[in-house]
């Protein structure tokens, strides 16, 4: 990283500290929410921009682990702190069984991707069937005082949700950093250019792309577990949906695949975009049903057709970064 | 001389196509071994076999006395093995540096002392100039370069080139082969060497081994070898670059 780089990097942190002492709570809900998907999409970055391997199914991992942690603390009373830990094995369990299965009896690419969306889908179904999580009528986490912090059982104000995904977002942000300069990164991207050079080279291709899948399907456990105790109900119609998942690619590839810095800024564009669209058209008055799908639509096809590499490559070059 | 790989009786056909019929190759230890042909010999599969691409439908592979029929390419590679791809396959959204880096990893403790011994191979090669950028900017022959570079970082005992001459200007040429001979020389790499370009396999290779529909019809020095009568009808009286 060059110096220009840090001192921006720095600078924006100090910003995001800062923030919830200036924005209101509107705003602070849209920067929560950025911060979620650029959290989300780093974790599915690691195994698609960094390994290569597409997973249109993230929403499986986002599922399990809100499910996970929320069941522990509706019929237990145990804390987030605990079910995360639930959270992370079943979901480091499922996308091991999709590795093994995809990468033993060699379904890669598209084929590879379809798996995933099965999967995610018949989760979905077998939720629906769970009356013990509450089936298709949904679980709902009993909301506590908002006015007060409880760091035990993850219940607080706005604030409080906040600075939580600025964290993960900032360790997200160090941990593929060094990922991507430690030997599993080199590795994982000889195998996203060239799977067959990759193994030529003494790579055990197999165990390197079940490594990635183990750190994003961890991680992106852990995007559940915030997603449980911020929104209190969770429905499996809702989130195994594959709109959920391409919802959590959306931001990498907008901001750039396999970049540390693209999906953050991916996330964030995103957001504002679909916001912004949303406003202006109040603005405007235009009541036209399904515009907003569209002008948001048209502008990230602009985006791609302009920036096939993501947004994040074509400004660092421009303000002289690394990326 | 021990034999550092013996390919003893090997087959492979695809879906009917005898592709390597009953083949048999020793590569003493230490020795510059040549494997020439015409395109469809099916010499880059006796590579790709040796590599552990594809198994062999018969016959049996031996590196320094342990069979390596049935590993898989990158047990090969632990075996001692390096190769290169005929049909390039530079990691192209790396740096030549890196891309470099990626096969010195496997033998080197960390990253750092790995990107150490890819410098310096970048720089055997020729390619110092280039280390930062893309390899998908690179020209053919660069590539070709960066395929030997990258086997070698993984520091082999046996190095299997496929065409890595082709598309050389003569001089760049000779100095490959003299790269290849300083390498065989000071650090004993035994190496095997498919190639069209004569004027590289006369110069390097101390034995010759001839395919031809699959099978070898001809073995021995290279002096020999380009007077059999044989290899003369087949190969060697047409399209050879000299
Ligand atoms: N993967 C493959 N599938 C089908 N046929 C193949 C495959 N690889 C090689 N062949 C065929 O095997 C024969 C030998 O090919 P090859 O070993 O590449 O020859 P050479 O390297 O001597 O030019 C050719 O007829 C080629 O078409
Ligand atoms: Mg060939």
């Amino acid at each position: 990283m060059n110096r220009r780089a840090a001192a921006l990097l720095l600078a924006l942190g100090a910003l995001l500290v800062a923030l919830p002492h200036v924005a209101g709570s509107y705003a602070l809900s849209v920067a929560t929410l950025i911060l979620y998907f650029a959290y989300t999409g780093q974790a599915w970055n690691v195994m698609m921009g960094f390994a290569g391997q597409l997973s249109l199914g993230h929403s499986i991992y986002v599922g399990v682990g809100a499910y996970a942690a929320g069941a522990l603390f509706f019929h237990y009373g145990i804390g987030p702190w605990a079910g995360l830990w639930l959270a992370i094995a079943l979901s480091v369990l499922i996308g091991l069984v999709i590795g093994f299965l995809a990468f033993r009896f060699g379904i890669s690419g598209v084929y590879f991707a379809l798996l995933t969306i099965a999967f995610a889908e018949f989760t979905r179904i077998g939720f629906d069937h769970l009356d013990w999580l509450g089936g298709p009528g949904g679980m709902f986490l009993k909301v506590a005082q908002r006015d007060q912090i409880d760091l035990a059982n993850f219940r607080g104000p706005p604030i409080m949700y906040y600075y939580a995904m600025l964290a993960l977002s900032a360790a997200a942000l160090a941990l593929c950093a060094w990922l991507l300069r430690s030997r599993a990164g080199y590795y994982w991207r000889a195998i996203r250019e060239d799977e067959e050079a990759a193994q030529a080279l003494g790579i055990n291709t197999f165990r390197w792309k079940m490594l990635a899948v183990t750190i994003s399907s961890a991680m992106t456990a852990i995007s559940g577990v915030f997603f449980a105790f911020y929104y209190n109900n969770l429905f499996p119609e809702q989130i195994f949906n594959i709109g959920r998942s391409i919802e959590i690619i959306l931001g990498p590839v907008i901001g750039g695949v396999g970049t540390l810095f693209g999906p953050i800024l991916g996330a964030a564009v995103l957001t504002l975009l679909s916001d912004g669209i949303t406003e202006a058209l109040a603005a405007f008055g235009w009541e036209i049903p399904g515009i907003k799908q569209v002008l948001y639509g048209l502008v990230l096809l602009a985006a791609i057709m302009f920036m096939p590499h993501g947004i994040w490559p074509a400004l660092a070059r421009r303000i002289g970064v690394d990326r | 001389m021990s034999a550092a790989l013996e390919v003893r009786g090997v087959s492979k056909s695809f879906r009917g196509l005898r592709a390597v019929h009953d083949a048999w190759i020793d590569v003493p230890q230490g020795a510059i071994v040549g494997l020439i042909g015409p395109n469809g010999a099916g010499k880059t599969t006796i590579f790709n076999m040796v590599a552990g691409v594809y198994a062999a439908d018969a016959g049996e592979i031996v590196f320094r006395g342990r069979r390596i029929d049935g590993l898989r390419p990158d047990q090969v590679c632990a075996a001692g093995i390096g190769r290169t791809f005929q049909l390039v396959k530079p990691f192209a959204g790396l740096s030549v540096l890196d891309n470099v880096t990626v096969g010195a990893l496997h033998r080197a403790p960390n990253v750092s002392a790995a990107k150490k011994h890819a410098a310096e191979i970048v720089e055997r090669l020729g390619l110092g100039a280039k280390r930062e950028q893309p390899a998908s900017s690179l020209t053919l022959p660069d590539r070709k370069r960066l395929e030997v570079a990258r086997a070698l970082a993984t520091r082999p005992e046996l190095l299997l080139l496929d065409e890595v001459m082709a598309g050389l200007r003569p001089t760049e040429c000779d100095q490959m082969v003299e790269a290849f001979r300083e390498i065989n020389r000071a650090e004993g790499l035994t190496i095997m060497l498919i190639e069209h370009v004569m004027r590289a396999v006369m110069a390097l290779a101390q034995r010759i081994v001839v395919l031809h529909h699959g099978e070898v019809i001809a073995r021995g020095a290279p002096g020999e070898v380009v007077r059999d009568p044989a290899v003369l009808g087949c190969y060697l009286g047409e399209e050879t670059e000299v």
